[in-house]
């Protein structure tokens, strides 16, 4: 079976679009194959810096024949009928259609089209200009005279040749004949741009790859990643060092090479005094190179790894040199930047009024960062105000978190020397300077560095290292996966930043949809999850975000003023809803994040019942579905389901007789006692002392108690479903039996809502 | 009688004019016209007429030129080695692109001295945009050994329009090149004329004492509220001339008249934001505003540029 070659060579395709492109072309071209009927065996794609290549194994010569019959009209049926036939079937008389008998119907007419398969040849022909046509490169050009007309060809960057062969093994492989925008297909490729410019003509991949190895170009990325990475750790092993491992970057370098050739230099000892993040970043950003740390201390080493893309006549020396001179100017620069914002701002009168209202200490130059960042206005979101408003907003909520965490970790005792003062004071200081490193030099070059150069200048100034440390962690969790803060402090802003964020965006409507969540929202969400139930803290969320949401101001909040209410009764309408709908919102994120980690977040729904109260204590949901959860994996917990289930059924067939509600209330006691059996006795006695069992431990929020008292129920239950028939004929017995199943199903709903249960 | 002129001093290697020199001779015998320095302040080459107004319309075009570029924001008071509020930019400029321009460009490197065999030459990706002159292409910064030595274009659109042809852009930053070539680590110690001895003239010797004086201006004494009003002085004279440029609808030369010292203003809109920005008076959202207003001005002179003869019109 013969393969395809398809390669497209062109300027430089930038490195984060290539293995994209390089998959969107086997795609693009394998199922326009397909749905010519035209299967294969196998296909691969590659980029380069300046090629995509695709091989298709395995596909037909031709495509299958296909026999087509239709149906015509009767024979001798009207003139009408029969054109119309003849037409449609494109059969020019008669003479040309079949005649077959039907003993019911009679006999009538068939067309018989056979259409020959198509050439694959032709058929790649016409696909793949059809495909470069319509590439969907994330962003594409025109060039050259060919630009002066409209609709010229579109590409990454300019597209130079194609080659594109086909043919089997044993044969050679012809050239696939077509033209996109005066390039003509062929069967000619080039090598490294330095080492081996002139064309190589190739028969198919089976010598392609060779010969453009031995033409210095490594086809395939991943084999690239792989040298790159083999030496990479080889030099750093050799100078005693240890590569800071970096898969972003090294994917990143790898499109930026045909020919991978590792090199090490290195920089000045006194740069490392610039924290070790802001040297990795720079020389990752702006260098593309690795860095290296000393494996005993784990500090970073004066020295980088570039990736060439040429095999030097002086063995690298030149390109390590100019490598390093440009990574120590930029080090320079990252040194100016550590130095300067150390210093004082000029014009600090002008930040008096932003200094007093944000409490800060214009002696300290975190604090005037803070409030030149006010001073100057910066915007966090056009409808949300500036950043300045922000902090004022976060001070305020961090404050009455704070006051609700301080009796939780005991925080007078164990942290701070008995001064609850103390903590307060530090978390509105950490408030005051949370965003105060957004306007630095460093973190106005190296934007990923936030909150991390915050914590080391406010290390500097002689802050305390809780406010140190929350400056940074405030941003934290960053996802499932990242650390959540311990530490009161950080805790109390981490979780302002992130309810300021969700309350505002709701306020404004914009709250994630599908696919879409630019502020990262959910993330938030989770991000509060996570810090309460991991800190084993306790919050009235529904409660602390209603008042959050006066920190926003009121516009348009009844547009069609359908709400009868005004004033401050419309607000409080207004701002209960919007906490209602968060609170849901939080709800689904802890049901995703139980689903994430293995959990059944259908329990999470029988825990919520229907708007049981407390429903917005995030850690105590989270240990009524742990409890849940445990107590179904009892056998006890099993059975007492199925009794529930059972109960539940039965109470819903008779409700449709006798109608909803009808078994409500408790049952007859003394009847129970002069006609019932021994089963049902059991059961009214033992529903009486769980129920009570099973409020007082949910009151008492001893969840594995309420749960222990259910399971006492089984065996009454059990016995109860062995021996009583519940449709009694006695009416009087019937409908008291019903009540006791009814109170079954009112017991099990003081721990949840056991009809949500799945499964 | 003349110095030692000789053609060594003039090494492209060896003196930061001879770099510039050799540049200039490569590009003219590729057929450009070589023209001098706009003599306006400019933030970076493509602002010269010679680019954008030139970028516009079907008429080829081929032209290279020195222009000294001014970023107030980069000024260090001359104590950092590589940043600069004033700098030079050799621009190139070929509507419609060749399709060697890669090569073309290559060669020149290869003609300053730059020895392929023996340095790493990379072209990562960068896409490049002027928000103020509402301009945007698709290119390359140009590596050379892991340093941006220069930037490669394909301009898309210029002034809001689409280019039809499509220019190739080419900005090699002169110092940083001199200083490859010349092995020199701090900017300031390039030889300027390729002279030895008490001959010899330094970059520093020609800009240091400008760097740390306009610094000063930059950042500290730049008069904002004069500032203020010269933004808005170009901003109004670039409208009256574009307007009073415009043809007579009832004339049958429908031409503008005007499009040129429109553009200039336009020029002189952009360095006074670019000032007010280094002096830190403008904030975030001002920002915007300000850029805003310096494009609509670019695109107002791009459309009537499109009506002159230069612009291919009639």
């Amino acid at each position: 079976m013969p393969d395809l070659l398809l390669e497209l060579f062109s300027e430089e395709i930038p490195a984060r679009m290539q293995r994209k492109a390089a998959e969107d072309l086997k795609k693009l071209v394998t199922d326009a194959l397909v749905e010519r009927g035209l299967t294969y065996e196998g296909a691969k794609a590659f980029a380069t810096p300046r090629r995509l290549a695709l091989t298709i194994a395995g596909l037909p010569v031709r495509g299958r024949d296909v026999r087509e019959e239709r149906k015509g009209p009767r024979v001798g049926a009207p003139d009408a009928a029969v054109q119309g036939f003849l037409k449609a079937a494109g059969l020019t008389s008669l003479d040309q259609a079949t005649i077959v008998s039907d003993p019911k119907k009679g006999d009538s007419y068939i067309a018989v089209i056979e259409k020959p398969g198509q050439e694959t040849v032709a058929a790649i022909a016409e696909i793949v200009p059809a495909v470069i046509r319509s590439f969907p490169w994330p962003k594409s050009m025109r060039w050259g005279k060919a630009s002066a007309q409209t609709g010229s060809l579109r590409w990454v960057r300019p597209l130079h040749s194609i080659l594109c062969t086909f043919g089997a093994e044993t044969e050679d492989p012809e050239i696939v004949p077509f033209e996109v925008d005066g390039i003509k297909s062929g069967n000619i490729t080039y090598g490294h741009r330095f080492h081996a410019p002139g064309p190589i003509t190739v028969k198919r991949f089976d010598d392609y790859v060779p010969s453009l190895e031995r033409a210095k170009v490594v086809l395939d990325a991943d084999r690239r990643k792989e040298i790159i990475l083999a030496d990479a750790k080889n030099l750093a092993f050799a100078a005693g060092l240890e590569l800071v491992e970096d898969e972003g970057l090294l994917e990143e370098v790898a499109g930026l090479v045909e020919w991978p050739v590792v090199l090490m230099g290195d920089f000045e000892e006194r740069f490392l005094e610039i924290p070790g993040e802001a040297i990795r970043a720079t020389i990752r950003a702006n260098q593309k190179c690795f860095v290296l740390r000393d494996p005993n201390t784990g500090e970073l080493a004066n020295r980088f790894i570039p990736v060439s893309n040429l095999i030097a006549s002086d063995g690298g020396l030149a390109i390590t040199a100019g490598n390093g001179r440009v990574v120590r100017a930029r080090l320079s620069d990252a040194a100016y930047f550590w130095q300067t914002d150390r210093g004082p701002l000029p014009d600090l009168d002008t930040l008096k009024e932003s200094a007093e209202k944000l409490g800060l200490d214009l002696a300290k130059p975190l604090d005037q960062r803070m409030a030149k960042l006010d001073r100057l206005g910066v915007v966090f979101h056009a409808k949300l105000g500036t950043q300045g408003e922000r902090v004022e907003r976060i001070a305020a909520l961090a404050k009455t978190l704070g006051d609700l965490i301080e009796p939780q970790k005991r925080i007078g005792e164990m942290l701070y020397g008995g001064s609850i003062a103390t903590f307060h004071n530090q978390i509105k200081c950490a408030a005051s300077l949370i965003k105060a490193d957004l306007p630095t030099e460093m973190v106005g070059e190296f934007p990923e560095l936030q909150g991390l150069m915050g914590r080391k200048y406010a290390e500097l100034q002689g802050e305390a290292p809780s406010v140190a440390a929350a400056i940074e962690e405030h941003y934290k969790p960053l996802g499932p996966s990242d650390r959540v803060p311990t530490d009161p402090v950080s805790i109390a802003l981490a979780l302002a930043d992130k309810l300021d964020t969700l309350t505002g965006f709701w306020v404004i409507d914009e709250k994630p949809t599908g696919s879409k969540d630019p502020y990262a929202l959910r993330r938030a969400a989770l991000g509060v999850i996570r810090l309460l139930v991991e800190n084993e803290l306790r919050l009235p969320l529904a409660n602390i975000i209603f008042h959050h949401r006066f920190e926003f101001a009121f516009e348009n909040s009844d547009p069609d003023g359908k709400i009868p209410l005004t004033g401050h009764e419309l607000h409080n309408h207004v701002a209960k809803a919007q906490a209602a709908d968060l609170l849901s919102f939080f709800h689904d994120r802890l049901k995703v994040m139980l689903r994430d980690q293995g959990a059944r977040h259908d329990l999470v729904d029988a825990v919520l019942g229907e708007g049981a109260s407390g429903n917005d204590d995030l850690l105590l949901i989270t240990r009524r579905v742990a409890a849940l959860g445990r107590f179904l994996d009892t056998e006890d917990g099993r059975n007492l389901l199925a009794g529930y289930r059972r109960a539940a059924n039965i109470l819903k067939a008779e409700e449709k007789k006798d109608g909803e509600g009808a078994f409500a209330g408790a049952p007859n006691l003394p009847l129970i006692a002069e006609a019932g059996s021994i089963e049902e006795k059991a059961l009214a006695v033992g529903l009486d002392k769980a129920r009570d069992a099973a409020s007082r431990a949910v009151a008492a929020e001893d969840y594995e108690g309420a749960m222990a008292a259910l399971a006492e129920l089984r065996p009454a239950v059990d016995a109860f479903f062995d021996k009583v028939t519940v449709n009694d004929p006695d009416p009087a017995l019937r409908a008291n039996r019903l009540k006791l199943l009814n109170q079954l199903r009112e017991a099990t709903r003081a721990v949840a809502d056991f009809s949500r249960i799945v499964g | 009688m003349p110095l030692a002129a000789s053609s060594d001093s003039m090494n492209p290697t060896r003196s930061f004019q001879g770099l510039l020199l050799t540049l200039q001779r490569f590009w003219a015998e590729r057929g450009c016209v070589i023209l001098q320095p706009y003599d306006m302040e400019v933030g970076a080459g493509t602002f010269h007429p010679a680019t954008t107004l030139r970028a516009l319309g079907p008429k080829p075009w081929k032209a290279a030129y020195v222009q000294p570029s001014r970023r107030p924001k980069d000024g260090r008071y001359g104590e950092n080695p590589n940043r600069l509020q004033h700098y030079y930019q050799f621009q190139v400029i070929l509507k419609p692109s060749p399709p060697d321009l890669q090569q073309l460009y290559l060669d020149s490197l290869k003609a300053i001295g730059v020895d392929l065999a023996l340095h790493d030459v990379r072209f990562v990706e960068d896409d490049w945009e002027s928000p103020t002159l509402g301009a945007w292409g698709l290119g390359w910064e140009c590596w050379c050994d892991g340093m941006e030595v220069s930037q490669f274009t394909y301009f898309q659109q210029v002034a809001g329009v689409e280019c039809a042809p499509v220019a190739g852009e080419l900005t090699y930053g002169l110092e940083r090149l001199a200083m490859y070539v010349q092995g020199v680590e701090n900017v300031y110690d390039l030889n300027f004329n390729g002279l030895e001895g008490e001959d010899r003239i330094s970059y520093g010797d020609v800009f240091l004492q400008a760097e740390q004086e306009f610094s000063r201006h930059n950042f500290e004494y730049a008069n904002t509220e004069t500032l203020f009003r010269h933004f808005s002085d170009a901003e109004a004279e670039c409208k009256a001339l574009l307007a009073a440029g415009e043809a007579d609808a009832a004339s049958n030369d429908q031409s503008h008249k005007l499009a040129l010292p429109a553009y200039d203003q336009c020029i002189k809109a952009s360095h006074v934001f670019n000032l007010l920005d280094a002096r830190g008076v403008i904030s975030v959202t001002e920002r915007q505003s300000y850029i805003l207003r310096v494009r609509e001005l670019a695109k107002a002179c791009g459309a009537a540029w499109l009506k002159t003869a230069g612009g291919g019109a009639n």
